[in-house]
């Protein structure tokens, strides 16, 4: 099974020597076979810095998932590399995921029993992830007694608990209603502040990419490819409604109209 | 690429620490050799009231989990059991009701259709005889062995369809085709290998609930949600260890669904077989049921229907209902539409 693994162990050290946490050299990803193989990703290539927090932006379509789906090693490139350091990246979804058969508490403790970590050991992380998260009230419910909100930090907490350096999260917050996911921000942001994690955060939302970036990657649409890279120095907390974010909204997506029709 | 800088300084002083902070040093940042970083935003652990506040307002009504929380009631266990049990209860007396009128328009004689006063005496004295007893020992003898040998060779045909595709590809349309013809037409074969015989009966009630039982096994292992089985993949769990944490939970429901479906199958084929197999020295509720026939005792025949119907009610309800309700209330999958 680990042969099917498409990660290289990473002693690759960035031109700046601040450790790479995330590179991809040349990936191409096709999916399906000949005639009507769809190109989802062409030659794309990056780097994203250990500790930082980068978001991805794209039309839908446009192969933010496929990016991930490599990156997390749930399917191989057609050509090109993925590096990664460290273990397997852990991954959030748009949909919370969650087991339904198992509680709350259970969910968050499922990467730790995966990894061996005896019942003891995994409840005292579970209680801590749940407190980090503001639900440790409700450990022993099952998720579809949940809100959305909730679910998807039930989900959030389940993936910091697989302690990957790499957090990949795919669209976590589109399904929610703007208030939740303004608050899910703060404590996003407060979490990565904290323990200093890796982020690669994937939207189509490009206020929520400046709100919570260091930096914002833009995709083009069929094929993926990376058209522009903004480096976001505005002040931490940021607001989405300030006038910062929203200036900077403008241009990336006005760049990214661009992109569109070029590709029309 | 252009330099990172970032205003606030808080990410260069951010340590590398990939273990979330411990209760011990209260949620604040040490690096490795110990001293304490002073230069980050600090940030309570303690609930910051406004953030409750606002959590309560947009998550507080939606969610059932708070509602309860909040101080809301549960009905009491006999009111519920009362609940479910008064429709039931209802719709037994109103086909009491209706056989009675039948009976009462003199539709057919009396000794030929009786009513279920008469037919109900006589279901207790036969109940106080013990003859009720051995006869239902006999033939829930035969269910349960049959039964039991169906499961095994249902799941295990199950699971080779399930791993193996060209099987799969081959063996699927004959399973269908198997799972829909009576089994009723399978004795005359039967009897013909095993002559009037146990083993007749046997084989042709696991014909008829082994293709059910592999069958929900099958689709239920399809209908799997894929992104349940990536989560579970980036979380580590792969080979058997997705089998048993993710796959079998997951397909849980649909295949106590096809186990339920295997059971009706099995009562069925089990009632036919008594009927046409009989067995002499095994006093069955088949036997019983042809021999009432045979005596034209309609009192008796009808109580030995009874007889049958509340043994495939009973088994279906606590058994599999049971276990189905459970399953299905653990993951909110109980039907709302009131
Ligand atoms: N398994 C698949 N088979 C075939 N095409 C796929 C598959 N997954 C994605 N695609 C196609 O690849 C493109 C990129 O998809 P995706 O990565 O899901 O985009 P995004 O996440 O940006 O919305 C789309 O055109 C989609 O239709
Ligand atoms: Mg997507």
């Amino acid at each position: 099974m680990s042969a099917a693994l498409p990660h290289a162990p990473l002693s690759l050290l960035s031109p700046s020597s601040t450790p790479v946490a995330l590179r991809l050299d040349g990936v191409t990803k096709r999916h399906g076979a000949g005639g009507d193989a769809v190109v989802a990703l062409d030659t794309m290539s990056f780097t994203v810095k250990k500790g930082e927090f980068v978001c991805v932006v794209g039309a839908s379509g446009c192969g933010k998932s496929t990016m991930l789906n490599l990156v997390a090693g749930l399917d191989t490139p057609s050509a090109g590399k993925v590096t990664v350091a460290g273990e397997r990246p852990a991954l959030m979804f748009q949909e919370s995921a969650l087991f339904p058969w198992l509680s709350v508490e259970e969910n968050v403790a499922f990467p730790l029993q995966m990894q061996g970590l005896s019942r003891k050991a995994r409840a005292a992380r579970v209680a801590e992830l749940l407190r980090l998260v503001h639900l440790e009230k409700f450990a022993h419910r099952r998720p579809h007694e949940l809100s959305g909100g909730m679910k998807q930090r039930v989900a959030l907490a389940r993936a910091l608990a697989q302690q990957a350096e790499l957090l990949l999260m795919d669209e976590p917050f589109a399904a929610l209603d703007a208030m939740m996911r303004d608050h899910l921000h703060s404590e996003l942001e407060a979490l990565w502040q904290k323990t200093g994690l890796t982020v690669v955060f994937v939207t189509h939302n490009v206020r929520e990419a400046v709100r919570l970036g260091d930096r914002v990657l833009l995709l083009s649409s069929r094929p993926g490819r990376l058209v522009a890279e903004y480096q976001v120095d505005l002040d931490r907390p940021r607001r989405i409604e300030s006038p910062e974010v929203a200036r900077m909204a403008r241009t990336i997506t006005d760049r990214l109209l661009e992109a569109a029709r070029a590709a029309a | 690429m252009p330099q990172r800088e970032l205003a606030g300084d808080a990410s260069h002083a951010r340590p590398h620490l990939h273990a979330l902070p411990g209760g011990e040093d209260g949620g604040r940042d040490k690096s490795s050799d110990g001293h304490v970083l002073i230069d980050m935003p600090e940030r309570q652990d303690a609930e910051d009231p406004l953030r409750a506040g606002l959590r309560a307002a947009v998550e507080g009504p939606t969610s059932t989990a708070e509602r309860e929380a909040a101080g809301g009631v549960k009905p009491g266990r006999g009111r519920a059991l009362w609940a479910a049990a008064w429709p039931k209860l209802a719709a037994v007396a109103l086909a009491l009701a209706l056989w009675e009128l039948v009976v009462l328009s003199g539709w057919r004689p009396e000794y030929v259709l009786p009513g279920p006063g008469a037919v109900l005496a006589r279901l207790w004295t036969d109940l106080l005889a013990g003859d009720i007893g051995v006869a239902a020992a006999i033939t829930m003898k035969r269910a349960l062995l049959g039964y039991a040998i169906a499961l095994v060779t249902g799941v295990g045909l199950g699971l080779v369809l399930a791993r193996v595709k060209v099987l799969r590809t081959a063996a699927g349309s004959l399973l269908t085709g198997l799972q829909t013809m009576p089994s009723v037409a399978w004795f005359p074969l039967a009897i013909l290998l095993f002559q009037l015989s146990e083993a007749a009966i046997l084989a042709v009630v696991v014909l008829g609930a082994a293709p059910s039982i592999a069958i929900g096994l099958l689709t239920s292992t399809d209908q799997v949600p894929p992104l349940l089985v990536r989560a579970g993949k980036v979380m580590g769990a792969r080979g058997l260890a997705l089998y048993r944490h993710i796959i079998i939970p997951a397909a849980l429901p649909g295949f106590v669904a096809g186990l339920k479906q295997g059971w009706a199958f099995a009562w069925r084929s089990l009632m036919a077989g008594e009927l046409l197999v009989i067995i002499g020295h095994a006093p069955s509720i088949g036997v019983r049921l042809q021999f009432s026939r045979e005596l034209s005792d309609a009192e008796g025949l009808l109580a030995w229907m009874l007889v049958v119907m509340a043994l495939g009610v009973l088994v279906d309800g606590l058994v599999f209902g049971a276990l189905e309700r459970k399953i299905r209330e653990g993951r909110g999958l109980t039907a709302e539409h009131a």
